[in-house]
């Protein structure tokens, strides 16, 4: 009689077991593979990107435009058209390193150290977020933690955990769009636990077959104010961008 | 001795003319030693608030790190060597402050807690019970308005680039002139960032106690006191050589009164020169006695610049000498006072300068007397 319980408690133990592990496994498979359509939804070979950032002060707003060249994650090169102020203000981005050209001192100055923690033009965005441009799948082990409805949409709501040490933000919770797979709503935390960053993104519509967010703010959360808005007003993907855009001689031009 | 009573009767019976010269000449030597002892001043206070809140007796840098640039702290910092002495380790990693959801970037600098080498009060650490208590200067609190025992929220990265982030509470405000130990940074446990950043048993630089002998350590870079403390001697030198400007321009003013008398003297007493020689005073003797009497305006002035210069150096050693506040964030120690220092070289180095600059400007137009006809000088006759 003690047998046959033993026995009948490893079976269920068992059972238990194996179908929480399998239906993990299941639910991180189907993340990834979320999280797959979302990158080839937001990136492309090469992007060229007509924006306007607008940042909010505490009396007034700014708005800021300019036209970005992108090709891959690692070669970056934007050109400020708006206001006068910024108006010919350049960025290149190579790798990991980042250079800013000012037309008023006609001075090219290479960023790095604690000056990449400093904001873009005042808004909330840092340099090092604008250079942080890797996949998502390929630097995060992925979990849906529920299904949700989010403003409408029906959505996933995942967790990301950095797979390596190097990655800016430890942890992510992401709502995803379960029919356009793009996010619509994204926050970074600290490896405290700490929330440091939230993302809206919303005005999803599909270009050159590819649904993409042409409207996002940006809320650095220990901050005050509403953050930053960025309107994608064009944006072309895949076309062939010369080599000349990612050499450091463009920002003088 | 005859040439010295002569010249005191001679001195006195000027009168106003004695006095208006002796004046100027007085208000030069108060100047010179007043602006030159408060520099000697601020220079003293400033290496010995150097010395006791951030040089100690040198400092050991890691080889990538320089001081003066915040690019170099990423990458310069290293493991502790082993077997070192008489060094207090200091490791520096960059962050963000939100104080009153305001972002402000500083330097995080991780210390032991039990240091002496400098003044910060570590001790004070030890004593608290708070995850991450951390002390900042007087000018990090103004310019963030942050009060003890404030919680402020800190973001940083880690080793490998992640971004961590955290409360600490402010448990002491420090009162140090000076500056480049106090803003924009705040200082922490070094177990505490040792703990935080993933840096473990690494340090930006060492603090050298009296009893550090240096000896070569692969990947360190030695700079001794005197190194350190250059910048300020630069400085003051610097800001010495402005203010002479002022002091040779009143001197030359002073110089000038008596040079101009002098000639004066010459030209309206030749009946008595020619009188002089005629009663058997040689030339030579002629041209002493209006030296020395040229030379007796530094020694009355000194007598007289002492009547109101002694009780104003008093006061001014007792009571300092306040610094704007605006003075005061130069970048370099300064504290709210600066108390002269009034060294025996200074006071009879200028006492010498204006002795010697003054007899040499009365014996410039007494010469002419070497060459008077006693004849002609008796009958009053211009020559």
């Amino acid at each position: 009689m003690k047998y046959t319980f033993m026995k009948n408690l490893l079976f269920f133990l068992f059972t238990i077991t194996s179908t929480s592990l399998f239906s993990q496994n299941s639910s991180s498979n189907e993340a990834l593979e979320v999280l797959k359509k979302v990158d080839k939804n937001m990136f492309s070979e090469t992007q060229i990107v007509t924006s306007e950032m607008i940042v909010y002060g505490k009396r007034k707003s700014r708005t800021i435009r300019s036209k970005g060249y992108s090709e891959g994650e690692f070669k970056n090169f934007t050109e400020y058209i708006y206001p006068d102020r910024e108006k010919g203000t350049k960025m290149l981005k190579l790798d990991d390193r980042l250079w800013i050209y000012s037309p008023s001192t006609d001075r090219i100055i290479q960023l790095s150290g604690h000056l990449l923690r400093q904001s873009v033009m005042g808004s909330d965005l840092s340099y090092e977020d604008m250079m942080e441009e890797r996949k998502l799948s390929e630097i995060y082990f992925c979990n849906i933690l529920s299904e949700e409805v989010y403003k409408d949409r029906p959505v996933w709501k995942m967790e990301l955990i950095a797979k390596n040490d190097n990655v800016s933000y430890f942890r992510r919770i992401v709502l995803i769009d379960k029919l356009q797979f793009v996010p619509l709503k994204s926050e970074l935390y600290a490896k405290s636990g700490e929330l440091l960053k939230k993302t809206v993104f919303s005005e999803i519509k599909k270009i050159e077959g590819k649904w993409y967010p042409t409207k996002m703010n940006y809320k650095d959360v220990l901050k005050d104010g509403k953050g930053t808005d960025f309107l994608i007003l064009d944006v072309v993907f895949n076309k062939k961008i010369p080599d000349a855009y990612f050499l450091k001689s463009s920002l003088k031009k | 001795m005859l040439e010295f009573k002569l010249s005191i009767k001679n001195l006195l019976g000027a009168k106003l003319r004695t006095f208006l010269n002796l004046f100027v000449l007085s208000i030069s030597f108060v100047v010179i030693i007043l602006l030159n002892s408060l520099m000697d001043g601020w220079d003293a206070q400033a290496k010995k608030d150097s010395v006791e809140w951030e040089y100690g007796n040198g400092h050991l840098l890691n080889e990538n790190y320089d001081p003066l640039d915040s690019f170099s702290i990423l990458d310069g910092h290293g493991q502790i060597p082993n077997n070192i002495n008489n060094l207090t380790p200091i490791l520096v990693h960059q962050a963000t402050i939100y104080p009153d959801g305001r972002m402000m970037s500083i330097k995080i600098n991780g210390i032991p807690k039990d240091q002496k080498a400098i003044k910060i009060p570590t001790t004070k650490i030890s004593a608290n019970p708070s995850k991450f208590p951390a002390l900042i200067g007087k000018r990090m609190a103004e310019s963030a308005n942050i009060s003890i025992g404030d919680e402020v929220l800190i973001r940083w990265r880690d080793k490998n680039g992640t971004f961590d982030a955290n409360r600490i509470t402010v448990i002491d405000i420090f009162d140090s002139n000076v500056p480049t130990i106090d803003a924009g940074q705040i200082w922490m446990s070094l177990d505490n960032l040792w703990e935080m950043t993933g840096f473990n048993n690494e340090a930006t630089f060492f603090i050298a106690n009296d009893l550090y002998q240096h000896s070569k350590i692969s990947g360190w870079k030695f700079k001794s006191k005197e190194t350190l403390l250059k910048v300020i001697t630069d400085l003051v030198d610097a800001k010495k050589s402005q203010q002479a400007i002022v002091y040779i321009l009143l001197l030359g003013i002073a110089l000038l009164a008596i040079f101009d008398t002098q000639v004066l003297s010459i030209f309206r007493r030749q009946k008595e020169i020619g009188t002089l020689i005629a009663l058997g005073m040689t030339r030579k003797r002629v041209v002493k006695l209006f030296t020395i009497e040229g030379s007796l305006y530094s020694f009355f002035a000194l007598l007289f610049g002492s009547i109101y210069g002694l009780p104003l150096f008093y006061f001014l050693a007792v009571e300092g000498f306040p610094v704007p506040p605006a003075d005061q964030k130069v970048g370099i120690a300064m504290s709210d006072f600066i108390y002269p220092l009034y060294g025996l070289k200074l006071i009879f180095g200028t006492v010498l300068l204006v002795i010697i600059s003054s007899t040499i400007v009365s014996f410039l137009p007494a010469r002419k007397i070497s060459k008077m006809n006693p004849v002609l000088a008796l009958k009053g006759k211009l020559q």
